[in-house]
């Protein structure tokens, strides 16, 4: 019994408290509001339901915002991503399209690899001006942010270009053992990053990094070629999610794939407790942050509201996010907690 | 509301009961400007204060005494605001207040200059003395005004600065004193100066006394918070002593000696000091025919170190002395690439290198701690098993991760020998006291096996416990071969351990000699030059001494 409260506090303290409270509050609105939210239903060995197209749609910002909770460790931001992720589907429709063969499975591994191989350089553009060059992050990912939707056009000649060949359509709406592909995807990514990170000293490094650039210099660490690699490693997601998006209609749209996703990205890193200032990070946070930001699209829709209405909830979230970080705020709140409790213990006693 | 004058029950196991304390001769009996009694503070479950008073009276210098860790800043930042107090009361001229901001502290009188200079660097001496209570006039700044309020004030402390100067033109020393200046201008009845002295040189303490002294017989009441002891005797009324966030007791400066002061502080006999100075004396066996460690010649970079040569052998102890800005700093980043050399040679173990970045020297087994703790030592939001880790993990490269057994046999030994408290290495090095992040640091590089360890102001801003126990540390790691070059801005210090000596002045070095019986003044004549240059009569360069 008395290791109970203690237990409790520890809880309370868990940094991954709040977003999942806010994922459940999401989730039992939408029970009110539709009693069969919740229910699965298994039909020709797919596994159907609302949850899960809540994980489905939300894979390509969960994979976008992993490589974003690395980059903003580090103390840095990218806002190329949206557009990394619209030159990757173009990359790997324009070269289906031109395919001689252009339904078989090997062309799709040969797009989706040629379309990888493309982010990379992208990456590692955007990891040479900001470790090397030392230009601001913010700026340094701008200039692809809006170059790369005009790269995309011109992969794309300018035509939303359409394919069809199933394996790559598979990316976004196959199954594989009941499940979406794409959830499959953004999971295994999931899981592999944290493995690497975690198991690894790369998160620590990582880390360290963010906190103190400077005496993690003097300490001995390759802080240029970190940063360059999380860098690298946010442009290999984001082309893996454009490649879903494309996947998902079976076309490129230089204009509107991957468009704002890296706002939702970076929505999902704060939601998930990552800091803007850089350092301690949770990919765990990560995750929890996009599903939300998934639910409440389809939240407001589900509850009869328009869905161009979107953006509105989204800023709310954004505010109260920001609310919960002030820490005028969470003074606030701290003091007001302190007494609650020793009213509380004056009672009892 | 009457307030009590029985003083708090001061000392818990202390000989000195609870006593009515005489005034200080010459002045009279004043009601104390602020009481602090039975004050409590705990971080998450971990007390930081336990039942602490402190008492301020007017027209008084109160040293606020104990080693790091003791919680001397936590009471500090209680009586400022900045913490909420768990238990205990705070009564201001016999109000009872409870801060809940630092500006409510403030306009209740309290104004605290910290260690580090919280001024902006790129405005004007009047400009920051009056930051946010500028004069006005038709709307905008009265800088005029300003400016001969600020002479005022300046005047008042007898301090000759031009107030339209921009303040990052002065020294820090000089700064300082305009931080002073300002809250002297904002009516402050207890002024908190929490190291003042950390970064100065004895003119310059010399200087901010007499201000403190102006100040005191004005009626202000003045905390102060040193770990020089000689200064604390010289410029202190009163003194209150902590240990382990408990209140050991307060004494009368007049009635208290420095080794009983000691004791209080410590607990305990300090025979360590001793010890070292007779070890350290009866040896000199480093073979200085052999290859040194680490050889330069001509290290140089411009604007920061004249061309420079140095050689460090096998189990020496190569002590730097010098002012701020002398170069030993330069010299120190150089040897390590933390700044890359325009000119030179480095020789390592007879081996022609060149250091790039700190990547090459730490692989040619060299370490360097930094003056800088905070910008360029800890992580502050990593624990101390990562900061102690950080440097051998960055050699190992991110792929090789320190196993897990091995990581927490490392960081247990390394806390238990260089007794590093909190003795829990999941703890936050935020939360460390600067002595305790020292050490850490210290064992960040030791963990590396250096050949060569630089360290440059290792005993900076720590209490006498942690000094001692470094000092001891680097003698020892000599003893067992390590070369070693130390650099500090005490010269006891420096002339306690080292083996030789190394005398730098306005960017070169000018004097190197084995330290046999080599006395302070000695040093002292060298860092000052034969004319003792000053910044008001620079001498010619024709005249210039050469070293």
């Amino acid at each position: 019994m008395a290791e109970t409260p203690a237990r409790l506090a520890l809880l309370r303290r868990h940094p991954l408290l709040w977003p999942v409270v806010a994922l459940v509050a999401l989730l039992a609105i939408n029970v009110v509001a539709n009693p069969g939210f919740l229910s699965l239903r298994m039909q020709d060995g797919h596994l159907y339901g609302n949850l899960v197209d809540i994980a489905r749609n939300g894979a390509p910002v969960l994979l976008v915002a992993l490589g974003m909770t690395l980059v903003i460790a580090t103390r840095g931001i990218d806002l190329s991503v949206g557009a990394v992720a619209a030159i990757s589907g173009a990359v790997a429709c324009v070269y289906i399209a031109g395919a001689p063969d252009g339904g078989s499975v090997g062309t799709a591994i040969v797009a989706c690899s040629l379309a990888l191989a493309t982010c990379v350089a992208l990456g590692l553009w955007n990891g040479f001006l900001v470790s090397v060059l030392g230009i601001q992050p913010i700026i340094a990912t701008l200039v692809l942010m809006t170059a790369g939707r005009g790269l995309a056009m011109l992969v794309t000649d300018g035509q939303i270009t359409t394919v069809n060949n199933s394996t790559f359509a598979g990316l976004g709406v196959g199954f594989v053992a009941t499940l979406p592909i794409a959830i499959l995807v953004a999971l295994g990514v999931f899981a592999l990053t944290a493995l690497v990170v975690r198991r690894t000293a790369l998160g620590m490094l990582i880390e360290a990094v963010g906190i103190n650039p400077e005496a993690s210099r003097l300490a001995g660490v390759r802080a240029r070629t970190i940063i360059w690699t999380v860098y690298v490693f946010a442009a290999l997601c984001a082309g893996l999610a454009g490649l879903m998006i494309a996947g998902n209609t079976s076309a490129a749209d230089a204009n509107n794939a991957g468009l704002w996703i890296e706002l939702d990205a970076i929505l999902a890193v704060v939601i998930g407790g990552t800091s803007l200032a850089g350092g301690r990070f949770s990919l765990a946070g990560t995750l929890v942050g996009a599903l939300f930001i998934q639910t409440l699209a389809t939240t407001i829709p589900n509850l009869g509201i328009p869905a161009q209405t979107n953006y509105l909830f989204k800023a709310v979230v954004v505010i109260l996010v920001c609310l919960l970080q002030s820490p005028r705020v969470r003074h606030a709140l701290r003091v007001r907690r302190r007494t609650l409790p020793m009213t509380a213990k004056a009672g009892v006693a | 509301m009457s307030q009590t004058q029985t003083p708090a029950a001061v000392g818990s196991g202390t000989p000195a009961p609870a006593r009515e304390v005489a005034p200080v001769a010459g002045r009279p009996a004043a009601a104390p400007v602020v009481e602090m009694q039975g004050i409590s503070i705990a971080f998450g479950g971990v007390p930081a204060l336990d039942d602490v008073a402190l008492r301020l009276y007017p027209g008084e210098v109160h040293a606020l005494m104990g080693e790091n860790g003791a919680g001397k800043s936590t009471l500090i930042k209680a009586l400022t605001g900045v913490y909420a107090v768990d238990a205990g009361t705070i009564v201001v001229d016999g109000r009872e207040e409870s801060f809940t901001s630092p500006a409510a502290s403030q306009a209740a009188g309290i104004s605290t200059v910290y260690q580090e200079v919280n001024l902006c660097t790129n405005l004007t001496v009047a400009e920051n003395m009056l930051l946010g209570r500028e004069p006005r006039r038709f709307g905008g700044i009265h800088t005029r005004a300003m400016n001969r309020r600020a002479r005022a004030t300046l005047d008042r402390l007898g301090l000759d600065i031009d107030p339209a100067s921009v303040l990052g033109r002065h020294p820090i020393a000089v700064q300082q004193l305009v931080a002073i200046a300002r809250a002297v201008d904002v009516e402050a009845r207890v002024l908190i100066l929490d190291e003042p002295t950390s970064s100065l040189d004895a003119d310059e303490v010399a200087r901010l006394f007499t201000v403190m002294r102006t100040l005191r017989d004005q009626g202000t009441a003045i905390v102060f918070v040193s770990h020089f002891l000689d200064q604390v005797f010289e410029i202190s009324d009163r003194l209150t002593v902590l240990r382990n966030g408990r209140l050991v007791g307060e004494r009368m400066v007049a009635e208290t000696s420095q080794l009983e002061l000691v004791k209080l502080m410590l607990g305990r006999e300090l025979a360590t000091l001793e010890e070292l100075d007779r070890e350290v004396a009866e040896t000199d066996l480093v073979d200085r025919t052999a290859t040194p460690v680490l050889q330069v010649l001509g290290l140089g970079r411009k604007g920061s170190l004249q061309a420079t040569d140095l050689s460090v052998y096998e189990g020496e102890v190569v002590g730097v002395a010098g002012l701020l800005g002398s170069g030993r700093t330069e010299l120190a980043r150089l040897l390590f690439g933390a700044d890359t050399a325009d000119t030179g040679e480095i020789e390592v173990h007879g081996t022609s290198r060149r250091f790039r970045s700190p990547r090459h020297a730490i692989d040619r087994r060299l370490a360097f701690s930094s003056e800088n703790r905070r910008a360029e030592g800890v992580i502050e939001d990593l624990s101390v098993a990562d900061n102690m880790l950080l440097a051998m993990q960055a050699s190992r490269g991110w792929l090789r991760p320190i196993p897990a057994a091995q990581r927490q046999a490392l960081v247990s030994k390394y806390v238990e020998a260089l007794d590093i408290r909190p003795a829990n290495p999941d703890a936050t090095m935020r939360n460390l006291s600067g002595g305790n992040q020292q050490k850490v640091l210290l064992a960040r590089w030791l963990l590396t096996e250096p050949e060569l360890l630089v360290l440059d102001e290792p005993t900076r801003g720590i209490d006498v416990g942690a000094k001692a126990q470094i000092q001891q540390l680097v003698a020892d790691l000599a003893r067992r071969g390590m070369a070693v070059v130390f650099i500090s801005a005490e010269l006891e210090e420096v002339l306690r351990l080292s083996d030789r000596l190394v005398v730098m002045r306005e960017r070169r070095k000018i004097d190197e000699r084995l330290n046999d019986d080599v006395s302070v003044s000695d040093v002292l004549e060298l860092i000052a030059g034969q004319e003792r240059p000053t910044d008001q009569e620079r001498p010619t360069p024709q005249e210039a001494p050469r070293g």
